[in-house]
């Protein structure tokens, strides 16, 4: 088949696409196929339709890539594409919208409230900040809504760190998401599509270096967190998290592959998903190749199923 | 991981958007990734490095660079320098060197010293392949992994990751260094760029070359492109740098260093530099007064006497990482403070370059950096209740609410003024 694999874009995480992107090349070279790299720009829809693709692997991350763009774009030019459609893209690019759907559906988030820079501007909701200081507890976590990787998120130990960590949180976003922190164990389960349906890989624990310390961009820096996989639990715990983000995945609407993060609360035991990411990474240093190795699962064989599902999706 | 002293467009990754990617070793080096040395496991792939890439982008402004206007080198100057090498000097031009590099060029290095208030005999000098190999030389040669490193705070982010991948620990101080006892490496690609005040001796002048190891280029004064800098040291250091420098990479360039040479035998250098302060002072000046417009009474800046930069530093609640961030989507870039320490420190400052931006740009960068700062500082006023009306421009455009906002107590240990009832959530 001729495969398009949509890289790079302009996205703040155009670096880790343009990786994924070229490893996902090379396992589409493996399995037989010809490959048309295409780095996002202005001219995605003129490459598209002269070079007329069997069908495109979505290797974006971030905005445009992850947020649902490509892909309506991809449905309306009528080409088959890898993993969710626009709206499960939409729906777990936001935050904080995806922790509305799942708490609807009664799966377990952390606590949390979230506003528009229009709320704190215009109505006043820095008046609220007591409020939801209080219903939280310290220390609480300040998200971008709209960010995938680590970019924007402070930890707030005080009532006097909230204000300087929501101002960095809008530096990326309009919608800001104040959480509960939850001290415990930091879990990843990918999700795979297949024949039978999803299936939820084993489970991967990101272990921080320093005790005691969480800096959220040590997760993605080489060497100051190691990821375990399968992660050393009860199985009790195991399956339970595998369930939840299977679970996740479902209420998402997600298609083809996911990763779901989640919290193991150290006290309670208790399981809450942060969020779901609908084009996971996929360097050689990314979770999700991590989990399928893991169940047997080498990267080309992923890679070719995730691409026949996408070709299965949409009638010929 | 040169952050910022890389041309637009060269960037790590700038692929132009579109382009199919060639075949290239950069897809292979995946494939390699366990085969890499533990040292290289330290160099951070952080996500600032990710929002660096992007102000590489060529619809931003970018004050975030740190190169020389080499548009005021007379084009026809450079070609017939060029012609003259090679009608009088092609087969050397065209041959390896000696590591130790071409006696011809130590004069006009000498000059320069000279023009500092420095000495310097020829067999006393080493020509490298720009002052960053002076930096790795030194650390190849005097640095086992564990011994510490003490850097001036702020210091050059290039210098960054060569510490790190010997495995120093870095020491970064406020730099008043009376009284130190250690071997000093003193990079000085600046000294020549002087806009006003006596000019500093150096500290290799001071020292009579006892400890100090001095490192000096051509990049600012001329050409970075010729890649030439030198360094002078004790004979023992020297030594050993020779020999590291012919392992890394047997000379530098001879066309390079008789292109050097020629040009200090054909034309006034000094005279260049003397243009090249004027250009950048204009600049400099351009940029304060820019900054006096547009940035609010709660920033506060240098006003350098020399180099490339202005330094500024915002309020403590203002993560100038993330304020890059907001900032580059409206395509305006700079190099957040954080870069050029390795300590955390910088969080709140940034680094704005003058020389390798036209006027224009310098105001217009500096106008929307201002506008993306007013933002923040009056978000966080509205957060905190200390808005007032027509303070800053986010703040004062929404007047009476945001002042309205207020009220609200921002001690942590003071009881909260006022809780607004809200209805617990369920789940």
């Amino acid at each position: 088949m001729r495969v398009a694999v949509l890289k790079g874009g302009d996205s703040l995480e155009r670096q880790v696409s343009l990786r994924s992107g070229a490893r996902v090349e090379d396992a589409l070279e493996r399995l037989g196929h010809e490959v048309l790299p295409v780095d996002v720009g202005r001219d995605l829809v003129d490459r598209l339709t002269a070079d007329a693709p069997d069908v495109a692997f979505v290797a974006l991350h971030g905005r445009g890539g992850e947020d649902g763009t490509v892909q309506e774009l991809l449905e309306l030019l009528g080409i088959p594409y890898t993993a969710s459609g626009p709206s499960a893209c939409m729906r777990c690019m936001d935050k904080v919208v995806a922790k509305h759907a799942l708490r609807d559906a009664g799966l377990p988030t952390p606590d949390f409230y979230a506003f528009s820079q229009a709320a704190f501007e215009e109505l006043g909701a820095a008046r609220a900040l007591p409020a939801i200081e209080e219903r939280l507890d310290f220390p609480i976590v300040v998200k971008p809504a709209g960010q995938g990787s680590a970019l924007g998120i402070k930890f707030a130990r005080t009532a006097a760190d909230v204000p300087g960590a929501i101002v960095s949180a809008f530096s990326y976003d309009t919608k800001v998401l104040l959480e509960r922190h939850v001290a415990g164990r930091d879990l990843a389960v990918s999700v795979l599509d297949g024949p039978d349906g999803p299936e939820a890989l084993p489970v991967v624990e990101a272990v921080p270096h320093e005790e005691g310390f969480y800096d959220f961009e040590a997760r993605y820096e080489i060497g100051r967190t190691s990821f375990i996989c399968p992660a050393e639990l009860p199985p009790d715990a195991a399956d339970r998290a595998r369930d939840v983000a299977l679970a996740a995945y479902r209420v998402l609407g997600c298609y083809g592959f996911a990763r779901v993060d989640l919290m193991l609360d150290e006290a309670t035991g208790e399981l809450s998903v942060l969020e779901a990411n609908v084009i996971p990474g996929l360097t050689d240093t990314s979770l999700l190749p991590l989990a399928a190795e893991a169940a047997g699962i080498s990267f080309e064989a992923l890679i070719g199923r995730v691409l026949e599902l996408a070709v299965a999706r949409t009638p010929a | 991981m040169t952050i910022d002293e890389t041309p637009r467009g060269h960037a790590s990754g700038g692929e132009t958007p579109g382009m199919a990617k060639p075949r290239s070793g950069a897809r292979d080096l995946e494939r390699y990734a366990g085969l890499f040395a533990r040292r290289t496991q330290v160099m951070k792939s952080s996500a600032m490095r990710d929002l660096m890439a992007v102000t590489a982008r060529p619809e931003v402004i970018s004050l975030a660079g740190g190169l020389p206007d080499t548009s005021t080198f007379p084009a026809e100057d450079f070609a017939s320098l060029m012609t003259r090498v090679g009608v009088d000097d092609a087969a050397r031009a065209l041959q390896y060197g000696p590591t130790e590099g071409l006696n011809e060029v130590k004069d006009p290095i000498a000059q320069v010293m000279a023009a500092e208030g420095m000495e310097v005999e020829p067999e006393d000098l080493l020509v490298t392949t720009g002052g960053q190999q002076v930096i790795d030389l030194v650390c190849k040669t005097l640095i086992d992994p564990g011994d510490v490193i003490i850097a001036e705070a702020p210091t050059y982010p290039g210098a960054v990751p060569v510490f790190v991948s010997y495995q120093a620990d870095v020491v970064q101080i406020e730099m008043d260094q009376d009284g130190m006892r250690i071997d000093v490496l003193e990079d000085n690609p600046y000294g020549m760029l002087r806009y006003e005040g006596e000019p500093l001796p150096t500290l290799f002048s001071l020292d009579g070359g006892e400890f100090v190891i001095y490192l000096g280029t051509f990049s600012k004064i001329l050409s970075p492109g010729i890649r030439i800098g030198w360094t002078s040291a004790p004979r023992p250091v020297l030594d050993k740098l020779n020999l590291g420098k012919g392992a890394a990479d047997l000379c530098s360039s001879p066309l390079s260093q008789l292109f050097v040479r020629q040009y200090f035998a054909d034309r006034d250098w000094l005279a260049y530099v003397r243009e090249l302060t004027g250009v950048y002072r204009r600049r400099r000046d351009i940029m304060l007064e820019a900054l006096a417009e547009h940035f609010p009474r709660e920033a506060t800046w240098t006003r350098p006497q020399g180099g490339l930069f202005i330094w500024a530093r915002m309020p403590d609640y203002i993560d100038t990482t993330d304020l890059l961030a907001r900032a580059l989507r409206e395509h305006v870039a700079f190099v957040p403070g954080r870069a050029a320490y390795l300590d955390g420190r910088g969080g709140s400052e940034m680094r704005l370059n003058f020389s390798g931006v036209g006027d224009d740009d310098i105001r217009e960068g500096i106008r929307r950096i201002g506008e993306v700062i007013r933002e923040q500082v009056g978000l966080y006023e509205t957060l905190t209740g200390k808005a007032r009306p027509g303070h800053s421009r986010a703040a004062g455009d929404r007047g009476g609410q945001a002042a309205q906002a207020g009220a609200r107590q921002r001690d942590p240990d003071a009881p909260d003024a006022r809780v607004l009832p809200l209805h617990r959530r369920t789940g």
